[in-house]
């Protein structure tokens, strides 16, 4: 009988809600508070705050040799439960038992200097993550091998491409040598050929090597690809434990209730300074969930309110996966404007736009002329409105994967 | 394979000293990037460790032979730079490790190591800076004819003591500063008001021992540099710099109490780095 490698009972993280005027007063306020009541201060280091439990009662166990994927909605306190594995923070109660090294991929990247040469930043990182300088040299071609870097080796990482860069950070990482591996989202960068690099490296640290795997990612193709069981996390608890599959099944189900349909942008700060002659007020989708079918038409309504008098205007999207990745942009044909002051809503359709499988966000500008024209915008609100498309049944009733190496539009209509 | 690790709320990790032990290479490794790091893209490179101590040498002595200030027999840019050596080390080193965790944040919320080593690691960096000042040093006092006493056979006993004072103060500020950024004004604050606070251009025995009825000396005493430099002239230059021992076991008395607290108060904190920083 193999001894379970990891064991969490009860786990509990909270943080305080700092409010805004409290970090203000910084020193000021505690210096204040131990003149005014010198005794209270030291008896009850900390008045009354507000708590949020990022974590809470949190148990499972997980034997030597598994891949489990961490999944969850943002928010669902998949980034504490890693940072309470790997030592960054403490756990405000409960236990956690680790019978063996843990390394973790969290951003790995950190512990780069942007000066230093790549030969430099191998031992600088391998140290950071825990490794001797013996172990580092004794590896190093294997590392230099994998990270494809080998000609600028001597070059400063600075001037590296940021796949390079990510290349280089992941080879080091990769080549730790921990019973327990975390790894977080690392697989986002790097080409298509990298990816899958990244991903046999990580089976084959399972299967031959015996470790352990906890495998944390939005993208439910990659968790089924990787990982039999899964942890599904809500709200700081464990909503599934359980087979992958089901996992992924109550991630996209349960999912809806709480996933955002409507977006108010009105008083969000822009990332471009624009005129605002016509300006963004909300967005919604007019159904209960932010999800679509693959294959059928992806929608939304969009509010906006004229500042000024506007004979014109035409609506322009741009679609990008969650990881930032453009996918694609369209601009509307212009509409009939609005006089000062009015408001409308715009309901936006684009038909079958042959999105994979996958989360998506879509950025919104209003203005008048296209890509072919003279282009002006008037007003863009980006990162807002996020939805995703849903994978395909397969056959048998199962749920299709789509590898994230396919890219992000599911073409249709093969011809032979 | 045992590699056993409980983590718990509350638990000092009885396994912290030897995880100090196993990421032992690290403080090697900060204290090289640090050092590498600091003097790319410049042209001089790594004479500015030499430049700011020596032009800031040549003020202070400026001041004191227009002043006349006695030195008990000593060249003045000697019985300055004596000073400046211990000085230059202590502020430079308390405040690199004070800022230390604060301008590595991103390590701090993203990848475990015992924290205590970055503090250390850049206190071990300044120590070269000291070095190539500690060679100026011997240039001089070729330049001078200058023959040190016996006494020098005790310098590095002098130079563990700054060496310990600069760890525990740069401890404190460190882990002061993750929750409160003031801490890094209030060190400004010292680094500045510092020099003119410890005997740098003080000439020996300007300080009484006793005055009003109070133990004058002891009481100045209180800051260690006091002691360290006193110490730094004894064995550098003897002559009529003595070591008034009373006041020099104050001294020695401030940087333990602030060593030991230091690395206290750094662990009780440690723990909870991550979420303040």
């Amino acid at each position: 009988m193999s001894e379970n490698i990891i064991n969490v009972t009860n786990l509990a993280k909270c943080y305080p809600i700092v409010h805004k005027d409290e970090w203000v007063a910084g020193l000021r306020h505690s210096v204040e508070n131990i003149i005014r009541n010198p005794l209270r201060s030291l008896l009850q280091s900390r008045e009354q705050k507000e708590l949020f439990w990022a974590l809470k009662d949190v148990s499972f166990s997980v034997q030597a040799g598994e891949v489990i994927g961490v999944i969850g909605r943002n928010g669902a306190g998949k980034s504490t439960l890693l940072k309470i594995l790997s030592r960054i923070t403490e756990p405000t109660r409960g236990r956690v038992e680790l019978n063996g090294r843990v390394a973790s991929l969290l951003e790995v990247a950190t512990g780069f200097h942007g000066d230093l040469s790549g030969r430099e930043n191998i031992f600088l990182n391998g140290a950071i993550l825990g490794m001797t300088k013996a172990e580092i040299t004794r590896k190093f071609d294997e590392i230099v091998a994998f990270s494809e870097v080998g000609k600028f080796l001597d070059t400063p990482v600075k001037r590296y491409s940021s796949g390079m860069y990510m290349r280089l950070a992941f080879a080091v990482a990769a080549h730790l040598e921990p019973e327990i591996l975390i790894v977080d989202e690392v697989l986002a960068v790097g080409d298509a050929a990298f990816q899958k690099k990244c991903l046999g490296k990580m089976q084959e640290v399972s299967r031959s090597h015996g470790r352990t795997v906890l495998f944390v990612s939005h993208n439910m193709s990659a968790v089924q690809q990787l990982t039999t069981r899964s942890i599904m996390l809500e709200k700081g608890t464990v909503k599934f434990f359980g087979s992958t599959e089901q996992a992924v099944e109550i991630y996209s189900s349960t999912a809806g209730a709480e996933a955002a349909t409507f977006f108010d942008v009105d008083q969000v700060p822009r990332k471009l300074k624009m005129s605002g002659a016509i300006r963004l007020v909300h967005f919604r989708f007019d159904r209960v969930t932010p999800y679509f079918e693959a294959g059928e038409d992806f929608s939304f309504c969009a509010k906006v309110r004229a500042l000024e008098d506007m004979p014109q205007f035409r609506v322009s999207l741009t679609i990008s996966t969650i990881e930032g990745t453009a996918v694609g942009a369209c601009f509307g044909p212009e509409r009939a404007g609005l006089k000062r002051g009015e408001e409308t809503e715009v309901k936006i359709t684009l038909k079958n736009p042959r999105l994979a499988p996958g989360r998506y966000s879509c950025d919104v500008a209003v203005g008048r002329g296209s890509h072919r024209t003279t282009l002006t915008d008037f007003d863009a609100v980006s990162d807002t409105l996020q939805f995703e498309v849903l994978p395909e049944e397969g056959e048998a009733g199962t749920v299709a994967a789509w590898h994230r190496n396919w890219g992000s539009v599911a073409f249709t209509d093969l011809a032979y | 394979m045992s590699h056993k690790l409980v983590l718990e709320a509350g638990r000092t990790e009885r396994q912290y000293w030897r995880d100090l032990w196993r990421y032992r290479e690290l403080f090697y490794f900060l204290a090289w990037r640090d050092f590498m790091v600091r003097y790319k893209q410049t042209l001089v490179g790594v004479a500015w460790s030499l430049i700011r101590p020596v032009l800031t040498m040549a003020v202070l002595a400026l001041y004191m032979m227009l002043t006349k200030q006695p030195t008990g027999g000593v060249p003045v840019p000697l019985f300055v730079f004596a000073a400046m050596l211990p000085w230059q080390f202590f502020s430079t080193a308390m405040s690199e490790s004070g800022t230390s965790l604060i301008n590595n944040s991103n390590l701090i919320s993203k990848v475990y190591f015992p924290r205590l080593v970055m503090p250390v690691s850049a206190v071990i960096v300044t120590l070269a800076d000291f070095l190539i000042s500690g060679v100026f040093m011997a240039l001089l006092m070729v330049v001078f004819r200058f023959v040190p006493p016996v006494h020098i056979f005790f310098l590095p006993l002098f130079i563990l003591m700054v060496f310990a004072a600069a760890v525990g103060t740069g401890l404190w500020m460190a882990a002061l500063m993750v929750k409160y950024r003031d801490v890094r004004f209030i060190l400004q604050f010292i680094v500045q008001f510092g020099l003119y606070a410890s005997p740098v251009i003080l000439p020996p025995g300007k300080v009484p021992q006793w005055s009003h009825g109070l133990p004058m000396q002891a009481l100045y005493s209180l800051n260690p540099a006091v002691g360290i430099i006193d110490g730094f002239r004894w064995c550098l230059l003897g002559g009529d710099n003595v070591i008034y021992w009373p006041g020099f076991s104050v001294s020695v008395a401030v940087v333990v109490l602030v060593g030991f607290t230091g690395i206290w108060y750094f662990r009780k904190t440690e723990r909870t780095f991550a979420d303040n920083i």
